[in-house]
């Protein structure tokens, strides 16, 4: 089958591998036939995630039809229409019966990588590190779904693809952002970042029932999209002071919920920015956090802050003092999919929410690379990128 | 110098005596690659030279390791890896066109020599001291919670027979009579290694200890303890390994050059016992460890046993 490969930094290659097969009794196989690259594949793409080996199939945006199961699968058969979450939950332990799907004790055959790292381990994820279990990901013709009977959901059949394809991440992943702020009726919530994940929680944060959504971002076309499309009101971050405008905007209290989807790779202007350029190109920290930086600092005193970007290892200057003297709650994790899945199925049935606004770009599996180049650099317009095969 | 009169040294004096060696010899290498090249009766040509200069700058780091810790085992162990890799080098060159074999073949000599003086004198530290990649006592405490009530997890692993199922490198555990039992284990380097052992303590739903019968050339003792986790959270399992595998020291540091450290092995031992009891089987990835990409391989039963489990 054709796959699509990490091969270094910044170089994605599609090339023919074996086909997956079944590995225990609970895998299935998925054909697959929409899957789309995550701005966190950037984070893969550009060299930030350590455990990534050459040869790696990257992807965990994917959903397709059921070809295979394993015996051990009795809730789906051959020819069911399925999304598949991007992190792999048994279903079974004790993060799984909280629902912290993501937290998942048993899916993670490098968990001791991970630990190494972070303390504990993780869930597995589809396509992403060594360290994350190195299962093969989802940008490919098929994949080996682990714990079948626990993650895919079957989708019906009056729902086009497209509509339902983020429920494999970004749209949980944005809606997670949204909910773990509590939002009350009459909050205002400011979004940093107007990339996937972004949109989706500016359109979580109103569905949850948020007064005024205010998004974040340096390049116009995503912030139309934001005002257009998501609803929200827009800040540009090179033209204006972030936290003096939230501030003004918002009576001299701040936001009361600040939502970081940006992660790792962020910017600022000037000094600032420069800052943890330096800093991370002398390996003196691992991430850049300045937007997470600027969510803390802006945020309504007794307010939370919500991080649904990804950050991998150790940052700099971190606002420690404004957390603890104005009483914020830092909120995050990687999303808990498996628990939103169903709800947000039914929200898209309702009517409530269109996922697919956000797609700018549909290439063939055989042009990833050109989609990653697009995505990365932002090049006509792209805001998502989805592979056909 | 003599094996026999080694053995009359202190160790820490023999192990100054081999970092100053360290020392002299990589400077040496470093300063002038080009005669230590003729004298080993190795090439000259700059891929060459450039080699022994590494060889050099890593000489002298074993040198000064061992000479600011000369009682201390690790940093002479560093210098058996280092003999190794000067023996392959050796051996490399020997194959190549411009060799002169004579002087290789005393060369390679003269590094096994000194081979000798290293595991010595690594073996008399490792038996004075405490530190090291291992406890010396090789004792080692690892616990993990499984979400399954205590009856389930004692009973599981009372059948010695399941162990195999999620000892990576236990291979067979076979009941004999009167709480006797024969174990037969992978050791590093595929060596399959055997020994009896009896079972010492059981408690219902509490604990078993086991310890190997005197006369094994495997010196092991476990206790493993089964306990109700607060909040009807399943089962802690506490086990307390003791394990001293054959030739002691270097055996240990084999053991951790070759990934299979028991603290590492007995944490990853304890994880898929885990998975086996909450999920019903061991999660597999094809991209498990650093060494092969995450990529399907079209060999599903290649996949298992690299993992190590059974289908």
């Amino acid at each position: 089958m054709k796959a699509n490969c990490w091969m270094g930094t910044r170089h994605v290659e599609v090339t023919d591998v074996p086909d997956p097969t079944i590995l225990n009794p609970r895998d299935a196989i998925v054909r697959i036939t929409n899957t789309a690259i995550c701005g966190s594949d950037l984070h893969l793409y550009n060299g930030w995630i350590p455990t990534m080996k050459r040869g790696d199939v990257l992807g965990h945006e994917f959903m397709g039809e059921v070809v295979e199961t394993g015996k051990g699968v009795t809730s789906l058969k051959k020819g069911d229409r399925v999304v598949v979450p991007f992190p792999i939950a048994c279903g079974h332990c004790l993060q799984c019966e909280r629902e912290m799907y993501s937290l998942c004790e048993n899916t993670n055959p490098n968990a001791w990588m991970a630990e190494k790292l972070w303390g504990y381990s993780p869930c597995g994820i589809f396509g992403y590190s060594h360290m994350l279990g190195g299962y093969p990901g989802g940008q490919a013709e098929y994949a080996r779904v682990p714990f079948a009977d626990v993650g895919p959901i079957k989708i019906p059949e009056e729902l086009s693809d497209e509509q339902v394809l983020f429920l494999s991440d970004i749209f949980p992943t944005g809606y997670m952002a949204a909910d773990m702020c509590g939002i009350q009726p009459g909050d205002v919530v400011a979004v940093f970042g107007c990339g996937p994940v972004g949109q989706m929680a500016i359109k979580s944060a109103y569905l949850l029932g948020a007064d005024r959504v205010i998004a974040i971002d340096r390049f116009d076309y995503r912030m139309r999209i934001a005002r257009e499309r998501a609803g929200a009101e827009t800040l540009d971050y090179e033209d204006v002071d972030v936290p003096e405008v939230l501030r003004e905007m918002t009576g001299g209290r701040g936001p009361d919920h600040c939502i970081d989807a940006v992660g790792l790779e962020g910017h600022a202007p000037g000094l600032h920015g420069a800052y943890d350029t330096v800093k991370t190109s002398m390996m003196l920290e691992t991430d850049r956090p300045p937007a997470l930086r600027q969510a803390i600092m802006a945020c309504r005193s007794g307010g939370t802050v919500s991080v649904a970007g990804v950050y991998g290892g150790f940052i700099d200057k971190f606002p420690i003092g404004a957390i603890v003297n104005r009483s914020l709650t830092i909120r995050s994790g990687q999303c808990h999919v498996q628990r939103y899945m169903r709800p947000l199925l039914q929200r898209i049935q309702n009517g409530e929410i269109d996922p697919s606004f956000i797609i700018t770009h549909r290439l063939p599996l055989d042009r990833a690379a050109e989609g990653f180049d697009l995505f990365m650099n932002k090049e006509d317009e792209c805001l998502k990128v989805v592979l056909k095969t | 110098m003599h094996p026999q009169s080694a053995r009359d040294l202190p160790p820490d004096s023999l192990a100054r005596a081999l970092g100053w060696f360290s020392v002299a010899l990589g400077a040496a290498e470093l300063a002038s690659p080009r005669v230590m090249s003729r004298l080993i009766g190795a090439p000259s040509d700059p891929k060459t030279l450039a080699l022994i200069r590494a060889m050099g700058t890593r000489e002298i780091g074993h040198g000064i390791a061992i000479l600011t810790r000369p009682d201390n085992a690790a940093p002479v162990w560093s210098r058996v890896a280092g003999d190794a890799a000067d023996v392959a080098f050796l051996g490399t060159a020997y194959a190549t066109a411009y060799a002169n074999r004579r002087r290789l073949l005393a060369a390679t000599a003269a590094v096994i020599g000194v081979t000798v003086l290293d595991v010595i004198c690594a073996q008399r530290l490792g038996a004075s001291s405490t530190s090291g990649a291992v406890s010396p006592d090789g004792r080692v405490v690892k616990a993990v919670t499984i979400n399954k009530p205590v009856e389930q997890v004692y009973g599981f692993w009372r059948q010695l027979e399941n162990l195999p199922r999620f000892m990576r490198y236990v291979d067979s555990v076979e009941q004999l009579s009167e709480g006797r039992s024969r174990w037969r284990a992978q050791g590093p380097g595929g060596v399959t290694v055997e020994w009896e052992a009896e079972t010492v303590a059981q408690r219902e739903n509490e604990l078993i200890a086991w310890r190997s019968l005197t006369g094994s050339r495997i010196h092991t003792s476990s206790t493993v303890q089964f306990r109700p986790a607060p909040g009807a959270r399943g089962t802690e399992v506490h086990v307390e390994l003791d394990f001293r595998p054959p030739a002691g020291a270097l055996g240990r540091t084999v053991a951790w050059l070759s990934g299979r450290d028991p603290s590492h092995q007995l944490n990853e031992d304890l994880r898929r016992l885990k998975q086996l009891l909450e999920t019903g089987e061991i999660a597999v990835s094809e991209g498990e460890g650093l060494w092969r990409p995450g990529r399907p391989t079209g060999d599903p039963e290649r996949v298992r046993t690299l993992a190590g489990v059974q289908p």
